[in-house]
């Protein structure tokens, strides 16, 4: 599997990563080769063997549909980059 | 002072030989002189620690202490800690202080501990070095050119220069095992679910797994006691009887059936290792075990499937890393998706955003079944090879490295040659099964850590093996030249 530089521009603004114009070539290099060792996957037989998602076949529990949460904002918003009147501000999203 | 053991600092706090202020006190000094040289920490929580400290003596004198009060320990940075930064070894979240504490930070705090600082490590967990760390790399104290091994790097250093007596740390895919193995301390990896991942910021969550690292297993088994258990605020966390781990360290090995996978002692291991895991096992025949070559048929396996699973759970857990509620945020974003751009461009470092890229590929429509659904399946392959094993072995024995510690900037460069050094401890996390790396001998005046794999919620018996070999010889006593 080899990708190229378009393909690593699609990802990285898939993922909304800035990436540096000097790093595209470094990055298509490393990001091919580590596709090419996840390619050996491929060999294994793998039919009719179910995913494991968890170790323990465990599933979610269940709780009582009781309100457990405090209000935390003014403590939660304090690391926040900007707040005004109890909103996280962001750039203009609507013109 | 600073060669003791949990278990010996424990006993001379409840004798009255020394405070935990005096304790405290001492370990602080001595990281503030010798710090400088092995990056462990990213921050020291000084005067937090002394208020712990004598908050632990007044508990000790009201006769209220528990087995663990008044104990200085590190946190790897990436439990959340109240009013302290928890930076995860990243720009990302330099300025991040944590509005709470991880389950089992507060856990610690309420059996006593004191919390000397918070440890160095690979950003977000997503390295084999401690050298994707925003902070530099913490040097490893037996060749500060040499890397101590990561993620939970400076956990591991903290421990070997005797800057703390013991740390906690997490393990996705050797992250507490490798370092330990390449630092000569001893750590566990205990099974998926066993400890609370609330508040331990999130790589991979199906993997993921915080545990003890320190000088003993018993040290291990104490940190366990108070880590272990249930815990609401974790869907994954299981509800199941926590046993007291350091009661059953002295049982004897007598029949104990111990497996030696082939696979693990293959061409991509160092004959030097290979032989040094071939003595100790031997130490374990003379306690009374029995030896068996196992097979593991799909190990290789691991390493492809891991780097698939890893990074497409990390690329959606970092996605909360947008710049809108926490963390770092790019200056004058021109709009919305600019600041997420560079946000994330400017406050992650390249490994972080080589993963988040590949995570990103293999969630893409139409690459799914190719990627992670079939990485799941290997996935599955793996669990089965070892729950086939489990059944005719106690306990499976192997190296935990192919490798002694390389050289700082060796394999920064090479990705993959750095994943490759992942082969013995990522199968475990993929099978939520438990493991611990314990000294075992030198390679060129180097560590090596033998590796004890055991079933799901096995922790009290690999405590008792691990334990009953440091009786048996004196390899978790070393301390590097000049320490």
């Amino acid at each position: 599997m080899s990708l190229d530089r378009s393909d690593v521009e699609r990802i990285a603004h898939l993922a909304r990563l800035q990436i540096d114009e000097n790093d595209i070539p470094a990055y298509t290099e490393n990001l091919s080769s580590i596709l090419n060792l996840v390619d050996q996957m491929q060999q294994a037989d793998t039919e009719n063997v179910a995913p494991l998602a968890n170790p323990l076949d465990a599933v979610q529990r269940l709780r009582a549909d009781d309100v457990t949460e405090t209000d935390q904002r003014e403590q939660l918003q304090s690391v926040a980059p900007a707040v005004e009147e109890g909103l996280f501000l962001v750039p203009k999203v609507i013109e | 002072m600073f060669d003791k053991t949990l278990a010996e600092l424990a006993a001379g706090l409840q004798k009255g030989e020394f405070s935990s202020t005096e304790l405290t006190g001492a370990w602080l000094e001595r990281i503030k002189a010798e710090d400088s040289k092995y990056n462990s920490y990213i921050t020291v929580t000084e005067e937090q620690a002394m208020a712990e400290a004598r908050a632990a003596d007044a508990a000790i004198a009201a006769g209220t202490a528990g087995p663990f009060t008044g104990l200085p320990i590190a946190h790897k940075d990436l439990f959340c800690t109240k009013g302290v930064r928890t930076s995860c070894g990243s720009k990302m979240l330099d300025n991040f202080i944590s509005p709470y504490d991880a389950t089992v930070v507060a856990r610690f705090r309420q059996a006593g501990a004191v919390m000397l600082g918070k440890t160095n490590m690979d950003e977000f967990a997503m390295g084999s070095s401690n050298e994707s760390s925003y902070y530099g790399p913490a040097r490893n104290p037996w060749d500060p050119e040499r890397v101590p091994g990561g993620s939970s790097g400076g956990s591991g250093v903290a421990v070997a220069a005797r800057l703390a007596p013991a740390a906690t740390g997490s393990d996705t895919g050797g992250s507490i095992r490798q370092p330990a193995a390449l630092c000569g301390i001893t750590g566990l990896k205990p099974t998926y679910g066993r400890v609370s991942r609330y508040g331990m910021v999130a790589f991979a969550s199906s993997l993921d797994q915080g545990g003890p690292m320190a000088h003993t297993a018993e040290d291990c088994a104490m940190m366990l006691n108070v880590m272990a258990g249930f815990d609401p605020m974790d869907s994954t966390c299981l509800d199941r009887e926590v046993p007291d781990y350091t009661a059953t360290l002295n049982e004897p090995l007598q029949g104990l059936k111990i497996g030696l996978p082939k696979e693990y002692f293959s061409a991509t291991l160092d004959p030097q290792i290979a032989e040094r895991v071939h003595a100790a096992v031997a130490e374990f025949e003379k306690l009374g075990a029995t030896v068996k070559e196992v097979s593991l048929p799909n190990t290789e396996l691991c390493i492809p499937a891991y780097y698939i699973i890893a990074p497409a759970e990390a690329s959606s857990n970092l996605s909360r890393f947008d710049g809108v509620r926490y963390g770092y945020r790019c200056d004058n974003p021109k709009d919305l998706e600019d600041m997420y751009k560079r946000s994330r461009g400017e406050g992650f470092g390249a490994e972080v955003k080589r993963r988040i890229m590949v995570g990103t590929y293999a969630l893409c429509a139409g690459y799914y079944d190719a990627y992670y659904n079939k990485a799941q399946q290997i996935r599955r392959l793996i669990q089965q090879d070892f729950i086939r094993v489990l059944e005719e072995v106690d306990v499976i024995m192997g190296p935990t490295t192919p490798h002694p510690a390389f050289r700082i900037g060796e394999k920064s460069n090479d990705p993959v040659s750095m994943y490759m050094e992942d082969i013995y401890t990522l199968s475990l996390n993929l099978a939520g099964l438990p493991g611990m790396s314990v000294p075992c001998g030198q390679v060129d005046g180097l560590p090596v850590g033998l590796q004890i794999i055991g079933n799901y919620f096995a922790e009290a018996k690999l405590l008792n093996v691990a334990h009953r070999f440091q009786q048996a010889t004196d390899w978790h006593k070393q301390a590097p030249a000049g320490i």
